[in-house]
């Protein structure tokens, strides 16, 4: 146990040593972990920041998605509507058509019908004469009798 | 860890004296208690050459530092620095202060906790080195720096001056003086003289204290490992030698064991109290 002239110079080195941590070891530390923690911080802020985010996304989605199902509904139910409106225009024309047609038939069945008649009144008119002719035995001459035929004609309708 | 001395006339009590000698200017055992005209050349050299040591292991870590993901040096270092400027927050309350007292306590913990570590070295081993190297078998060489009270009496004493520097800061001299005369006991001028004489046995009694009890657990410390190393050392010349073979092996290794949280603790106090006392000078009795 002895003291002696190492204790002024111990004390010295003591004292730079400090001196140099202070100056050249301690602030870039404590600067890197003040900068690690305000990352943390920063990170953890952000996380929750997104956590928020995604929360309010999913809602907004569940909307949409709800709006969506909505409209869609709508719009089946619009083309329903439309599609049932076709089918019964459809109909409507489609009997119209058939109508008309129907009628038209008959009105050209009845012009037939009558130029039919038409043709077997000349036709038994001839047939007729060409028996009245037999019946008599000479030529009705038919300019001379056209009025007769005519008049028969007339009769015959 | 111990190595026994192969030199064989030596006898334990010399071996121990021998080892227990420092190598200093004069160039034999010091021979008063206190001696200013003599330097320990073995304390100084391992206590400069680790506290280099100290200061580039932190500036190693200082200038690696970012605020990325940090590695493992660099995390234990930062982890020190932390558990340091938390321990300074909570003693000493002015921040203008702890930015010299703060790294200041790092570098005390770290510095006497590798000059404490140096026990760990086997006791013959660098003495050994060294009288080889001179080729004289009789040099002195001590390895532990925080086993020389010089050295520890010299960081407490760095300590107490800090103590004063801040009393007066704080306090101005005029109530530094005023606080040195009033208190414990209180201001009537008959007591004056007590209060006094209490404030400089404080202070005495700290720093004395301060340096003392890191020199005794370092000294007794090394004088275990050396008494261990000389059971080891009977080895050669006893008939039962080989027990005392298997006990130095036991009791090296536990005493070593032992002796990490020894140096780790004292350190520790060492670094605690600088920031006690230093704290203590902020605030008023």
């Amino acid at each position: 146990m002895i003291v002696n002239s190492s204790l002024f110079i111990q004390l010295i080195v003591f004292l730079l040593l400090g001196g140099f941590t202070m100056k050249f070891v301690w602030p870039p530390i404590m600067k890197a972990l003040d900068e690690r923690a305000k990352k943390i911080a920063d990170g953890l802020a952000a996380a929750d920041k997104a956590k928020d985010d995604l929360a309010r996304a999913e809602k907004r989605a569940v909307d949409e998605l709800r709006k969506a199902r909505e409209s869609a509904g709508d719009v089946r139910a619009t083309a329903e509507r439309n599609a049932s409106q076709l089918i019964e225009d459809a109909h409507a024309e489609a009997n119209r058509i058939v109508v008309k047609a129907r009628e038209d038939a008959r009105a050209e069945a009845g012009v037939a019908v009558e130029q039919v008649k038409q043709s077997l009144r000349d036709q038994l008119a001839q047939l007729a004469v060409v028996g009245a002719e037999k019946i008599l035995r000479r030529e009705i001459n038919p300019q001379v009798h056209a009025d007769l035929l005519a008049n028969l004609k007339q009769e015959l309708q | 860890m111990a190595i026994a001395h192969a030199t064989e006339a030596l006898t334990p009590s010399e071996y121990i004296v021998h080892h227990l000698t420092h190598l200093n200017n004069t160039g034999a055992k010091q021979v008063d208690i206190i001696d200013w005209s003599v330097i320990n050349y073995d304390t100084l050299f391992f206590s400069v050459g680790l506290g280099l040591l100290t200061v580039f292991i932190l500036w190693l870590a200082a200038r690696r530092a970012t605020s990325g993901v940090p590695g493992r040096f660099q995390g234990s270092i930062e982890m020190l620095v932390e558990m340091v400027a938390d321990q300074a927050k909570g003693i000493i309350h002015s921040a203008e202060s702890r930015r010299f007292v703060a790294p200041l306590a790092l570098t005390v913990f770290v510095w006497i906790f590798l000059m404490n570590a140096m026990d760990l070295l086997p006791v013959d081993l660098i003495p050994k080195l060294w009288q080889e190297a001179t080729h004289d078998e009789h040099a002195f060489m001590r390895v532990v720096a925080t086993a020389d009270l010089s050295a520890t009496l010299g960081m407490s004493v760095g300590v107490l001056l800090l103590c004063l520097y801040y009393n007066i800061k704080i306090k101005g001299l005029g109530g530094w003086t005023h606080e040195l005369f009033t208190t414990p006991f209180g201001a009537h001028p008959a007591l004056w003289p007590v209060n006094f004489a209490m404030q400089i046995i404080e202070f005495l009694a700290k720093t004395i204290s301060h340096g003392m009890r890191l020199f005794g657990n370092m000294y007794a410390g090394e004088l275990v490992f050396m008494l261990i190393a000389l059971m080891g050392g009977a080895w050669a010349v006893s008939t039962s030698g080989i027990l005392l073979a298997i006990g130095h092996i036991l009791a090296g290794t536990a005493w070593a064991i032992f002796h990490i949280l020894i140096i780790l603790l004292q350190a520790f106090i060492f670094m605690m109290l600088t920031l006690v006392y230093i704290g203590q000078a902020h605030e008023g009795h």
